[in-house]
């Protein structure tokens, strides 16, 4: 019977699909809600969740939650405050002694000692471990044994790192750096349990911190949820009963959750909707400066763009730039046009100094004519700004950018924008210095401190360094500032440095980003920090 | 039969190696992926250089396929630069993009092919001309857009469904994302039923069982349906790995944690790994919905024969 064979096959066709979607994946279904959980949108880490290895907001907010270090950044200021650390003294500021505080805990029980942060920096520099983060370990003496530029490290641990007692150690730098304790709060140097080195894949499935919450269930791309440790005893004890951040695929389903009352809290309001979200959300809306800085670099390699009059070529770029008009209209105000090169959030105090870029920053259009021509023109004839057209729409305000350069200058071919699909081949694309233009450029500060905002970007061959821009006057002025002890001092002669960045016009500054979320009416006291991360721990439920 | 099956399932080894070389060759083409993996900085290199042995980038192209497709057999689909496996991704995006392909595909079937047979046995009454039409709307409105009408209306304004689906996508959560994932095959479907039953209506074995005195139900079921179906079930087999591979539009508006999910993120991160462990298995799903196409034929058709 030809027909009933053939009949066979359909069925067992079918009852394959179906079996195939009856083995479906179930995990937890999060329960916000009730009892002072607050749920919030999260996007999936890019990298392992380890200390050293996170360098992106989404695996960052998850470390500012489970994690104390030495210090800690006031959610307000941005100052470091001493957290885990009872006092770090130097004499040299190359020498530095660590006292740790007693009393705290890994939420496994374990103590935390002195050992238990020389380890994890240890850990975090070797290069064995493919920390993506190590060289923020670079200072520390002996970095080039465990991770070497090329070939195998030739030590296990960092000679400059020494334990000397349970709740003191001694670090020793490769240079002066004053301001070398400031840095302890950002999440690398958090410390680690031995469990993280015993069972490491078991730590990474479920991460185990001191901080004021613990990783209460991990389903890793879909949802994290973090529950308040009752044994924390620090000073910034949770306000809620814990956070259960989901992962969306898209920002904007994540704000039509919040508006629809499924979710609590967005920390990233997608770009589409800043028009609505004042009659959406009115005052729970959040909309506050973050150590954010959005530049234009450009390739110093291009022997076109490294001329001896560049600067007034540079100059002029920055003067045909519209920043009021573009941050008013394409951002809604949630950037604010740039005076220097540093952010708003470090505070005069700290640095920021919204008279350093003067004229140069202003929108001049006939000065920018003539500084451009004076200056030999625009190499080729056109600047082409190169930048990544898969996140973040840069497509919208480098044409307008590009606009308001075509317009200064009145010639309509004068500025053209260059997409690349994927930010990875733009990376991609900056490392092998292949840039044929001014390119995007964007900043986010690893800690509220000048020296952040310049050295990795500015210093000859930093770490981010893109365009390879090079003056000895600049890394002089920066060595100077780092060997100075007095922190004000340091400021100051960071400060002085910044002028030269000015003078060559070294990159285009065109704005602070802000930080941007919404929340709903079940929780209150919601505020972002200096790193445009929510402060978690403060939350109130309703 | 048997040796049919076994023929095509041997022609499926050239198309599945053909396609996974294609495909691993473009995303190799984009670039070196551990650029984008240290964010705005560069990775240094030292760190840069063992990322790129940890994920094999670093011997030539060839021999990192080659190695590749010997782990693919023993089911070790690499890893994930997020350090998870291949393998444990698939497992938690595939049962979910099944579940909504299964929902569009059940919409496809019943809706469309419903529609396609009240309008194919009513040609040029108003009836018809409505649903054309509304296929035309349908066809014409890009799948984001429909998407996020239906999501803003029933989700936040008429508050019927949830915006968002659940990390556990329950099928009752899917029907709306389903539906949009439907919609324009949907379209389709009803289109290619209503003229296969239009032209075959007046067959002359359709007038024979008409003639012999059958029930109007009997001679549209068994005789009409059944010969009408076949361009229909040749587009819904085919649509199949197209509507899982093309959910990555639904599967981002509804936040559905898939395979187009998934992929996208790969897309994004470049990431060798995930493109091509999971377009290698939508290449299989592909094949195999085909190879099943073909069979169901002779179960339409018993002309219809395999040698």
């Amino acid at each position: 019977m030809r027909g009933a064979t053939h009949a066979k096959w359909a069925a067992c066709a079918i009852a394959v699909a179906l079996t195939a979607a009856a083995c479906g994946g179930g995990s937890d279904s999060g329960g916000s809600g009730a009892d002072g959980i607050v749920s919030s949108s999260w996007g999936d880490p890019q990298n392992p969740l380890e200390p050293a290895n996170t360098n992106e907001v989404q695996g960052g907010k998850v470390l500012a939650m489970i994690f104390r270090g030495l210090k800690q950044y006031d959610p307000k200021t941005g100052e470091a405050k001493d957290m885990l650390a009872e006092s770090i003294e130097t004499k040299d500021s190359v020498n530095f002694t660590v006292t740790v505080r007693p009393g705290w805990k890994f939420s496994n029980g374990e103590a935390v000692t002195a050992r238990s942060f020389v380890d994890a920096w240890n850990y975090g520099a070797h290069l064995k471990n493919n920390q993506r983060n190590a060289y923020f370990f670079g200072y520390i003496d002996g970095y080039e044994k465990v991770h070497p530029e090329k070939g195998q490290p030739s030590a296990q641990t960092l000679s400059g790192l020494k334990v000397t007692g349970d709740r003191t150690f001694t670090v020793k730098l490769s240079q002066k750096f004053s301001t070398w304790p400031d840095t302890l709060g950002y999440a690398a140097f958090a410390p680690l349990p031995r469990a993280f080195f015993d069972d490491h894949d078991a730590w990474l499935a479920k991460p185990v911190g001191n901080g004021p919450y613990l990783v209460d269930s991990y389903a890793r791309g879909s949802q994290m949820s973090l529950r308040r440790w009752d044994g924390y005893n620090g000073p910034d004890k949770a306000q809620n009963g814990g956070i259960d951040l989901k992962v969306y695929t898209d920002n904007n389903t994540a704000y039509t959750d919040l508006i629809a009352g499924n979710l609590d809290l967005v920390d990233d309001v997608p770009a589409s909707q800043l028009k609505n979200v004042k009659a959406d959300l009115g005052d729970r809306y959040i909309n506050t400066p973050a150590g954010i800085i959005q530049t234009l670099a450009f390739p110093y390699y291009d022997k076109q763009w490294n001329t001896a009059d560049g600067a007034k070529v540079r100059t002029g770029l920055s003067m045909a730039i519209n920043r009021k008009q573009i941050t008013d209209t394409i951002f809604q105000q949630t950037r604010t046009p740039a005076k220097d090169w540093t952010s708003p959030v470090l505070g005069e105090e700290g640095g920021f100094d919204p008279t350093l870029c003067g004229k140069a920053c202003e929108y001049d259009p006939a000065e920018a004519k003539r500084l451009i021509a004076e200056g030999g023109g625009l190499p080729g004839g056109r600047v082409t700004l190169t930048y990544n057209a898969d996140t973040g729409s840069h497509k919208d305000w480098v044409d307008a950018v590009c606009n308001s350069i075509k317009n200064a200058l009145g010639n309509d071919r004068a500025c053209v924008g260059n997409p690349v699909g994927t930010f990875a081949d733009f990376r991609n694309q900056i490392i092998q210095s292949k840039m044929p233009g001014p390119f995007r450029a964007g900043w986010q500060m690893d800690y509220p401190l000048i020296q952040n905002f310049l050295q990795p970007l500015y210093y000859t061959n930093a770490s981010s360094n893109d365009g390879k821009w090079s003056n000895k006057k600049f890394d002089d002025l920066v060595d100077k500032a780092n060997a100075e002890a007095d922190p004000a001092a340091a400021v100051a002669a960071f400060k002085e440095a910044e002028k030269v960045v000015r003078d060559e016009m070294a990159a285009i500054p065109l704005w602070y980003q802000n930080g941007s979320a919404g929340y709903s009416e079940r929780v209150s006291n919601v505020a972002l920090n200096p790193f445009s991360v929510p402060v978690y721990e403060e939350i109130k439920v309703n | 039969m048997g040796r049919y099956v076994i023929r095509r399932l041997l022609q499926m080894v050239p198309v599945f190696f053909g396609a996974t070389l294609l495909i691993f060759l473009m995303v190799n083409v984009m670039g070196d992926p551990i650029a984008g993996l240290c964010g705005e900085r560069q990775c240094d290199p030292a760190t840069a250089a063992q990322l790129r042995k940890e994920f094999g980038l670093d011997k030539p192209l060839w021999q990192q396929y080659a190695t590749y497709m010997g782990n693919v057999f023993t089911g070790d689909f690499g890893t994930a630069f997020n350090g998870q496996e291949v393998t444990e991704l698939m497992g938690e995006a595939f049962p979910v993009t099944i579940r909504l392909t299964l929902v569009a595909i059940v919409f496809e079937i019943v809706i469309g092919i419903a529609l396609g047979v009240v309008t194919g046995l009513r040609r040029g009454r108003p009836v018809d001309s409505g649903v054309l039409l509304l296929t035309l709307v349908v066809i014409s409105v890009p799948t984001f857009v429909t998407g996020l009408l239906l999501q803003l209306l029933l989700g936040y304004k008429w508050d019927i469904i949830d915006p968002s689906v659940s990390t556990d996508a329950r099928l009752d959560e899917l029907i709306v994302p389903g539906l949009v994932l439907a919609s324009v095959s949907l379209a389709y479907v009803t289109r290619l039923t209503r003229t296969s039953i239009a032209e075959n209506s007046r067959a002359d074995y359709v007038r024979t069982a008409k003639a012999k005195g059958l029930p109007r139900g009997r001679v549209i079921r068994k005789h009409l349906l059944r010969n009408s179906l076949i361009p229909v079930v040749t587009f819904i087999g085919t649509d199949v790995g197209a509507l899982m591979g093309g959910a990555i539009v639904t599967e981002r508006i509804f936040n559905i944690h898939g395979v187009g999910y998934q992929l996208y993120q790969g897309i994004l991160r470049q990431n060798t790994q995930t493109v091509v462990g999971f377009v290698s298995v939508l290449v299989i799903v592909f094949l195999v919905a085909n190879l099943l196409v073909d069979l169901l034929y002779a179960v339409l058709d018993p002309r219809i024969r395999y040698a």
